[in-house]
């Protein structure tokens, strides 16, 4: 049965039917989204709308949901209840949309080289039985330049850098033509320069109007670098600036007892003891 | 030495062989590239010996006929590809243990099946360890058909196999068929089991899936060298192989098999080797820089 609905979904693939965005609508619009696995709740009763062009952190302590959250999105897993948007209709049928995984979650081994991975973005507008062609060629090579990456275009995946790494997957991104792009935990073992590089990346895309979401436990970085925050822990606590966002209350339900709240003569420091040394200043 | 070469060429039944083991080395190499690099090694042992029953009744049933096994072999393939595809999505027990149970229950039947006829010994051995200089000319000439078949269907799909087992997310993310793709490849994997079952048997079968893409994996860094390295690698083990077999009076898929390892093996010391040399080298100079 299984097969025979791939079947039927690959059918409308070949003939390359594709769901029109609806105008105006949210990019993503999520309302009373629920994953259940096993083990319990990963998400429940998750209900927000993105707007095209922003450039979220989505922060939350590890195995908060943000990976469960971001494959819902993606539409990589089925939501046990409740619905994910994306232009006004659900993930399954998007190609724009791009998923980043956790470095950690990639095989670095695989013989590939850099301008492979780049080339894999195009194959969804490429199809079944074509190769690529010059123009797709043309437009993985600019989407190395657009992060820096061109002279490494020809490396195995091995002998990049975490920072070019990821640099690597927003071209990949970029080649797919995405407009909505998820990024897993990208500044994990990042040091500060592959970091800000990462960042000014990022900036960048947004304003082509690429609609970008990455998923982070650094609350410092999220609230000094990112226009808009969320706060998950299984559930939605909080969605908007990081002034509004990052008060004690929501960070103590998001945290619980992970977190330490400080005060100080400059305001209210938050100290994570789960993953980073640093606090963050919070309040004035 | 050229006496040496050309000396069992005189014989149909070694021109065959050496056509037969070329083929299998192609059709082996290739698809072993995608079983090296997604780790489906187990997979592979599991479906040539499953492949064992439906043999055993095409066997029965045709009186010990060599011509309808074939089929038989390829339908058994083909279903036990999807069984074990379809056992190995349901999350209930782990892939390995599920492969595990459904393997050694399938080369069993297939054993208890054989052993009812009389001769029993003779049979299990071509069927377990290959008869490559057994192969007659239909044989060669429906190896060469579906042989064909696979490397025409790798060469269409490489790009979605490609993006299939480097990342998986991303083909459900570009919305690739990405099951009804896994299941196809499960399928040219069975086939091309089947196609190369006469030459080195079902039990050294995952020697030829593995070894000599692991040895190009050793060697090359990109996923099309691999394939056309692994290819090289397989047909020579073959070619030599049967030499080895027919000067040495050794079984044939066993030497064959052999010479893969021996290369492999050879391989990775030589890689071992110049990493140490390498590493060495730049001690020194690092040693010399602080003088």
């Amino acid at each position: 049965m299984a097969l025979l609905r791939e079947f039927i979904k690959t059918e409308h693939w070949m003939r390359r039917e594709r769901p029109v965005h609806q105008v105006n609508a949210p990019i993503i619009r999520a309302s009373g989204l629920t994953v259940r696995y096993e083990s319990g709740f990963a998400l429940q009763d998750v209900s927000f709308e993105i707007h095209p062009g922003e450039r979220l952190a989505v922060v939350g302590p590890n195995g908060a949901g943000k990976t469960t959250l971001f494959k819902a999105i993606a539409g990589v897993i089925t939501p046990t209840a409740g619905q994910v948007h994306v232009y006004g209709y659900e993930p399954g049928g998007h190609t724009c949309i791009a998923y980043v995984t956790q470095r950690s979650q990639v095989d670095w081994t695989f013989p590939v080289s850099v301008a492979d991975v780049v080339m894999m973005g195009r194959i969804g507008r490429l199809g079944f039985f074509r190769q690529p062609r010059a123009k797709d060629w043309d437009i993985v090579k600019q989407s190395l330049e657009t992060v820096n990456l061109a002279e490494l275009s020809g490396r195995q995946i091995s002998q990049l850098s975490g920072g070019q790494q990821q640099r690597m997957f927003i071209a990949r991104a970029l080649a797919q033509e995405a407009e909505l792009m998820l990024m897993d935990e990208p500044t994990t073992g990042l040091d500060m320069n592959s970091q800000e590089e990462l960042l000014v990346i990022l900036e960048k895309l947004q304003r082509r109007g690429v609609t970008v979401l990455v998923a982070l436990h650094d609350l410092k970085l999220a609230a000094e670098r990112f226009e808009r925050v969320m706060l998950l822990n299984h559930r939605l606590l909080g969605l908007g600036t990081p002034e509004e966002v990052f008060v004690p209350q929501a960070l103590t339900r998001t945290y619980g007892s992970h977190l330490r709240l400080v005060s100080t003569p400059e305001g209210l420091l938050a100290l994570e003891d789960t993953c980073c040394e640093e606090g963050v200043l919070v309040h004035d | 030495m050229i006496e040496l070469v050309m000396a069992p060429l005189q014989y149909e039944f070694m021109v065959r062989g050496l056509a037969a083991a070329i083929m299998v080395g192609i059709l082996c190499a290739t698809l072993g590239t995608y079983v090296v690099l997604r780790g489906m090694a187990f997979f592979g042992d599991a479906l040539a010996h499953a492949i064992l029953p439906g043999m055993a009744i095409g066997y029965l049933v045709g009186g010990g006929a060599r011509g309808p096994l074939f089929w038989w072999a390829l339908l058994t393939a083909i279903i036990s590809s999807l069984g074990i595809g379809a056992i190995s999505h349901s999350a209930k027990i782990k892939e390995d243990t599920a492969i595990g149970i459904m393997f050694a229950g399938m080369f069993a039947l297939g054993v208890a099946l054989i052993s009812t006829s009389r001769s029993y010994t003779v049979d299990l051995t071509h069927f377990l360890f290959g008869d490559v200089l057994g192969v007659r000319g239909a044989d060669l000439r429906l190896m060469g058909l579906f042989g064909g078949l696979i490397l025409l269907a790798v060469f269409a799909f490489y790009k979605e196999f490609l993006v299939l087992s480097f990342d998986p997310i991303l083909a459900t993310t570009l919305r690739l068929p990405t099951r009804l793709l896994d299941f196809f490849l499960l399928v040219l994997l069975a086939v091309a089991i089947v196609v190369s079952l006469q030459t080195v048997g079902v039990a050294l079968m995952v020697a030829m899936l593995v070894t000599p893409a692991a040895t190009a994996y050793l060697l090359t860094r990109r996923l099309a060298h691999m394939m056309v390295l692994g290819t090289i690698i397989a047909s020579l083990s073959g070619v030599v192989g049967l030499y080895l077999s027919y000067y040495l009076s050794i079984a044939s898929g066993a030497a064959i098999v052999l010479t893969c390892t021996l290369i492999f093996t050879l391989t990775w010391a030589f890689q071992a080797i110049r990493q140490r040399i390498s590493l060495a080298r730049s001690r020194l100079s690092l040693a010399a820089d602080q003088r």
